[in-house]
């Protein structure tokens, strides 16, 4: 199996799993919020992992675990109690969704037909949250968002964003007010992520319980998780330099292996550990079946099932046809050169008879 | 941990059956949603640990996993098609913090909730409480809420994996407390009518990638039998005793109690000097539950069973792997500290 599907979840750093297993052994356990010592243990080792996570994230906020980016996503956006709400058009189905059962009449910020919000873009009148994503999870492509925060500041409005596909990779917007991040597209454990708060900020919670994360997500916190999730963190500081110039060589191997097809999304502005390609014609579900030895997708994982096309090809101005004729590759750390030039050739011998 | 950890209400140790599902789990990485054969094999494993968990509590209806009891309820009391009408008294506060202007159930001196009647809407109360071990009568507690026209949801963390679960709608659970991770737990949902969907995954009532390991060992946990509880009602029993000899009280003594829970009252010792004590000498156990028991206030729910000295009042809590020798080393501090 040749896995190029980084974009829906990333294999677990073997330093993220061995992080975790001290708090699933019978030393480690405790629930980190009781005062005993083992208690306070679990404790340490949690905010341990909030600083490594924090990192990652600009100064001046705070972290708040929580399950994953999609919890995070709906604390901010129910949580900053805004009325009126703008996402850019190919925002993930988590935003989308939420931004919508938070205002039914949401503004929508479109992009060009390369997959870029204009920072020039008018922000409506009385605008109370704007959210775009850092890099976009089905194309690839990084989004203006210093110069989108500015423009929401100017609007009065307050700047969340979704850098769950960019986390590790990018330096995060240093002007955000919010900003939402998972662990398992890190290479870190399914089941945590967490919302970057900007200190000053006031959230009201999604949970209510017992109070922890400073009132903002009761539930007992698990260490193991938030101890992957901060060695998975680490990892990517201390790797960045090779892990970005492993990816460039293989966007560079990829493209020369995909001729003929065309690329979606801008070329330049873009995560390099996406390729995002249509081929007139093509039939992707006879293509995907073609290809089992390859896990790849046409689109996002959570979507994949669904057989709509994808709101995102749309948004760059596609036809439905043409939307269906996408794949979508991602690539990253572990992924070998020679396994890239296995599935192209196998892609391409497939895609050939799925015209 | 060389401590004598009798804390297993806040949380227990990962069961070794669980502990090897997750590491399968952490094996097997493909997003659950992903089409392709690696992501389809995550499904199938996510829909067996569903089946699994079902199975292992003989429930009928459907499952949504998520992060935890806190969530479950909150998933439950803010997407439930009935809006919440009343919860009892001596609710986690995981359900309290929701309640609003909704009926506070008044509780016997024992923390047993007093209905006899009930007009609609959605009731929630515990099956077992966090700090004295009270079981509701929740069967009976169903049958007059459901006269009503009303839903019940039960919050079930302290009891799932340990006693049958009771016959209500809604039912939280999370795996922590039954030797399965932390960060895991799930909504039992009697009819998906009850709920009104969100989107996303989990069938459109949970949004997120699930956590394939967390479920798959919660699953295992529950297998894991529960014959140890036949254990730990005779070290509860020796420790009731115990403590009853050194001139202590049990809270709710006559009252049916889960084994594994219970609350002591040193006369005239204060539950916070109490619980320094213990720590100093080696004793995890609690006042209250975890979460609240950093706070100086008396626990609000022996001041709703109206209990004199709240304050005086901690919580010991029995694990699968406690020993008669952990419950006579507590009895001996006990003694020492109440000396």
């Amino acid at each position: 199996m040749i896995y190029l599907d980084y974009q829906a979840t990333t294999p677990l750093a073997p330093e993220a799993r061995e992080a975790m297993l001290r708090w699933l052994g019978d030393d480690g356990f405790a629930n980190p919020h009781s005062p005993h010592r083992p208690g306070r243990a679990a404790a340490a080792a949690m905010e341990v992992a909030r600083e490594q996570v924090a990192a990652l994230l600009p100064p001046g906020g705070r972290v708040i675990f929580t399950s994953g980016a999609t919890e995070a996503l709906n604390l901010a956006i129910l949580g900053c109690g805004v009325k009126r709400i703008a996402v850019s058009a190919i925002e993930h189905a988590a935003v989308l969704d939420t931004a919508r059962f938070a205002d039914p009449a949401c503004a929508v910020l479109p992009v060009s037909g390369a997959g870029l919000v204009d920072a020039g873009t008018p922000i409506p009148e009385g605008t109370g949250l704007v959210a775009v994503m850092q890099v976009n999870n089905e194309i690839g492509t990084v989004q203006p968002v210093e110069a989108l925060t500015d423009a929401a500041h100017a609007a009065g409005a307050l700047f969340l964003c979704d850098v769950v596909q960019a986390a590790g990779k990018l330096p995060p917007p240093a002007n955000a007010d919010m900003i939402a991040i998972s662990a398992h597209k890190l290479h870190g454990p399914k089941g945590i992520g967490a919302l970057w708060v900007r200190d000053g900020l006031s959230l009201a919670p999604l949970i209510h319980g017992g109070g922890q994360e400073q009132g903002l997500r009761s539930g007992t916190l698990s260490p193991a998780l938030c101890a992957g999730f901060g060695a998975a963190a680490a990892l990517c500081i201390k790797l960045r330099e090779t892990d970005a110039q492993h990816v460039k060589s293989l966007w560079t191997l990829a493209r020369s292996l995909f001729p003929g097809w065309t690329l979606n999304g801008d070329a330049d502005q873009r995560w390099r550990g996406n390729l995002n390609i249509r081929r007139e014609g093509l039939d992707v579900a006879r293509l995907m079946s073609d290809c089992r030895n390859i896990a790849f997708s046409a689109g996002s994982a959570c979507a994949s099932g669904s057989g709509r096309p994808s709101h995102v090809l749309r948004a760059l101005g596609l036809s439905d046809r043409e939307a269906k004729t996408a794949i979508r590759l991602g690539f990253g750390r572990y992924t070998r050169a020679e396994e890239l030039e296995r599935a192209a050739a196998a892609i391409s011998v497939a895609a050939d008879g799925a015209l | 941990m060389s401590a004598i950890y009798l804390d297993h209400a806040a949380t227990t140790p990962l069961l070794p059956a669980a502990r090897e599902a997750m590491l399968e789990g952490f094996a097997r990485w493909a997003n659950p949603s992903s089409p392709h054969a690696p992501g389809r094999a995550a499904r199938a494993a996510l829909e067996e640990a569903r089946a699994r968990v079902k199975a292992a509590l003989g429930w009928r209806g459907e499952v949504i996993f998520t992060s935890g009891a806190s969530e479950a309820l909150a998933l439950a009391i803010t997407r439930s098609a009935a809006p919440l009408a009343a919860v009892s008294a001596v609710e986690h506060e995981a359900v309290l913090r929701w309640a609003g202007d909704a009926l506070r159930l008044a509780v016997d001196s024992a923390g047993r909730v007093l209905l006899d009647a009930a007009l609609g809407g959605l009731f929630a109360v515990q099956h077992v409480n966090n700090e004295t071990g009270l079981i509701q009568p929740l069967d009976e507690i169903a049958t007059a809420v459901r006269e009503g026209g009303g839903v019940l949801l039960a919050d079930c963390a302290q009891s799932a994996g340990k006693i049958a679960l009771p016959d209500a709608d809604l039912i939280a659970i999370s795996a922590h407390k039954f030797g399965g991770p932390i960060g895991t737990g799930a909504l039992l949902v009697r009819d998906w009518a009850l709920l009104r969907p969100t989107g996303g995954q989990e069938r459109g009532y949970r949004g997120g990638t699930e956590n394939l390991p967390g479920a798959v060992a919660m699953a295992a946990a529950l297998e894991a039998g529960r014959d140890w509880l036949v254990m730990a009602a005779r070290l509860r029993a020796a420790l009731d005793a115990g403590i009853i000899a050194a001139g202590g009280e049990v809270v709710a003594a006559e009252a049916s109690r889960l084994a594994t829970i219970a609350g002591y009252r040193m006369p005239g010792r204060s539950a916070n000097a109490q619980l320094i004590r213990f720590d100093g000498m080696g004793f995890a156990v609690s006042a209250g539950s975890a979460c609240s028991s950093g706070s100086l206030k008396a626990s609000p729910v022996l001041t709703a069973m109206g209990h004199p000295h709240a304050g005086e009042v901690i919580r010991v809590s029995i694990g699968r792997e406690t020993t008669q020798y952990e419950i006579d080393a507590f009895l001996a501090a006990w003694r020492e500290i109440g000396g």
